[in-house]
């Protein structure tokens, strides 16, 4: 599938309750009203900006369905999770899931983000792709974030001692780093 | 302890057990703890971290080229391949567009790698199952090779040989000439192969039903490369995403269906010929040209988000990067084939033996610091 049809139908999964679904608008009296600023369709963000596949970018509610959906429904079917990332955005921290369908080789981003840097978490996808048990320990490991429902969420490189997330921005160790 | 299986009135108990991190069949510092019952066994976790050097932090504050020279250390094996990745990276960020005698030495190199790591894995894996000879065998064809790459790189492993833009220098002038002397002499070889071990009896009774992979799970696990080729999954990168001057060859993917031991061992052996093929193909018809083209000193990529990904010997590494336009990466991250293949062993292995897990774990062709990172 294109990235257009991608993006249509994913969309349409989620359709955002702020926006009637009336698709026949009275006309009248609501025609004289300024124009309002258009409230998106849909309660997932899709962008291309700045990279080669399209991204999605999701409320953390809202994550394991669209997730389980994605891998499920026939026409998407992303049954390859290729990468999954830990990122700091400063001052929020996400996960960045990379996913292939290997029966219609189309591929996908889907980003998930958090403002709380105190206790950051999100729903484990690892009993939709089991290659996420080890990628969401890793991302535990270095970014202090959270699954919920992972079955075995424990630190993978560190050890259990270890203080702080290393990949954060925020983290400092003047011993072992070296800052240019 | 939990009593589990009484046998002739016998009792036996699950226990614990260190795989590692000495282990010679774990072939790095990988420990493995495994929970067994008698010699079957229950459950493999491995314990990871042993050699980890956080190069994805480090890579955060380094400048592009110098990203390239810590990617040698992850899979040295696949060292040519990794450095690849990094550049192919920047080069599709900046919108470069390489010679096209600088694609085609990186494809002869890069297969050349694979092949090298072949006979290195093919070697060793003889030794795992207690067939030496093997190991001698395996390392006298990795030899030559390394051979022609100290030549022209100036190094057997951690070659550098990429830089972004291009390559650090031109191949040396006896690079052809021995590297077609090298295809005459391991088309021979690879047959000695097969005489020697696909052959052999008790190693097909090793091998075969060990281990078993499924398509599906193969494909949820995230597996790359032989491993999943030996499940029947078609994945090579190599032929769905070609890179450099892979689009201008034709070779076979390597599949098999069984998904055990023997499986991944005989798609490893395919993956020789085929390579072998890709590197006949293209030697005689290397362009005359540059081998580089002028980059800035100090690379800055624009703001964005770019990914890509090679075939290394193990399967698909993938290279993500996220720029916020300055001199280095805001954040990079490596998926590493290894850390994949790794997370199924545990799947495949309970239930049987600990002679069978040795087994099942050379086919799987783990480099731990590929895994570490």
């Amino acid at each position: 599938m294109t990235n257009a049809a991608l993006k249509e139908l994913i969309g349409s999964w989620f359709p955002n309750p702020e926006v009637p679904v009336d698709d026949k608008p009275e006309k009248g009296i609501s025609e004289v009203q300024e124009p309002q600023e258009p409230q998106p369709s849909s309660l997932l963000e899709f962008t291309e900006e700045g990279s080669e596949f399209l991204n999605i970018i999701v409320p953390a509610t809202h994550l394991h369905a669209l997730m389980l959906k994605l891998k499920t429904h026939p026409d998407t079917h992303f049954n390859y999770l290729f990468c999954l990332t830990g990122m700091d955005w400063e001052p929020a921290l996400g996960v960045v899931y990379h996913l292939e369908s290997t029966e219609h080789r189309h591929m996908v981003v889907v980003k998930v983000k958090t403002e709380d840097r105190d206790n950051p978490n999100f729903d484990s996808v690892s009993d939709i792709w089991r290659t996420a048990e080890f990628h969401e320990r890793e991302v535990y490991d270095f970014f202090g974030i959270k699954f919920n429902n992972h079955p075995n969420l424990k630190r993978l490189f560190l050890t259990d001692e270890w203080d702080g997330f290393p990949l954060r921005k925020d983290y400092v160790d003047d011993i072992n780093m070296v800052i240019k | 302890m939990q009593e589990t299986t009484t046998i002739n009135n016998f009792k036996s108990e699950e226990y614990f057990i260190n795989m590692g991190p000495q282990h010679p069949a774990t072939h790095g510092v990988l420990r493995l703890l495994l929970t067994i019952d008698g010699e079957i066994i229950k459950k493999v976790e491995p314990d990871l971290g042993y050699i980890h050097r956080s190069i994805e932090k480090m890579c955060e504050r380094d400048s592009y080229q110098q990203i390239v020279h810590l990617t040698d250390r992850m899979d040295y094996l696949s060292s040519h391949i990794n450095n690849e990745a990094v550049c192919l990276t920047v080069e599709k960020a900046l919108e470069l567009e390489v010679p096209d005698r600088v694609k085609v030495i990186r494809t002869i190199i890069g297969e050349l790698t694979r092949i090298a790591s072949h006979c290195l894995w093919w070697g060793v894996m003889g030794m795992d199952v207690g067939a030496l000879t093997t190991y001698f065998y395996g390392f006298r064809d990795r030899e030559m090779i390394n051979d022609i790459f100290e030549e022209t790189c100036g190094a057997r492993l951690t070659m550098n040989y990429n830089v972004p833009g291009g390559l650090m220098w031109d191949i040396h002038p006896n690079f052809v000439n021995r590297v077609k002397k090298f295809i005459v002499h391991f088309k021979t070889k690879i047959p000695e192969f097969d005489r020697l071990l696909t052959e052999n009896i008790i190693f097909q009774k090793r091998t075969k039903g060990v281990g078993v992979l499924s398509k599906e799970d193969a494909i949820s696990f995230g597996a790359s490369g032989p491993v999943a080729r030996a499940s029947g999954y078609s994945c090579d990168v190599r032929k769905y995403h070609p890179y450099s001057a892979l689009d201008k060859v034709t070779f076979t993917e390597a599949l098999q269906t069984q998904g055990d031991t023997f499986a991944r061992y005989v798609v490893r052996i395919q993956e020789l010929w085929e390579s072998l093929s890709i590197v006949e193909q293209l030697i005689d018809n290397i362009p005359e040209g540059e081998h580089r083209v002028a980059t800035n000193a100090v690379i800055k990529l624009p703001k964005g988000e770019y990914y890509q990904k090679v075939e290394t010997a193990r399967g698909e590494l993938g290279v993500y990067v996220v720029s916020t336009g300055t001199k280095n990466p805001y954040r990079l991250k490596f998926r590493s084939p290894g850390f994949s293949n790794l997370s199924l062993l545990n799947h495949i292995a309970v239930g049987g033996k600990i002679g069978d897990l040795v087994a099942t774990m050379a086919t799987l062709d783990l480099v731990i610091p590929d895994i570490d990172r």
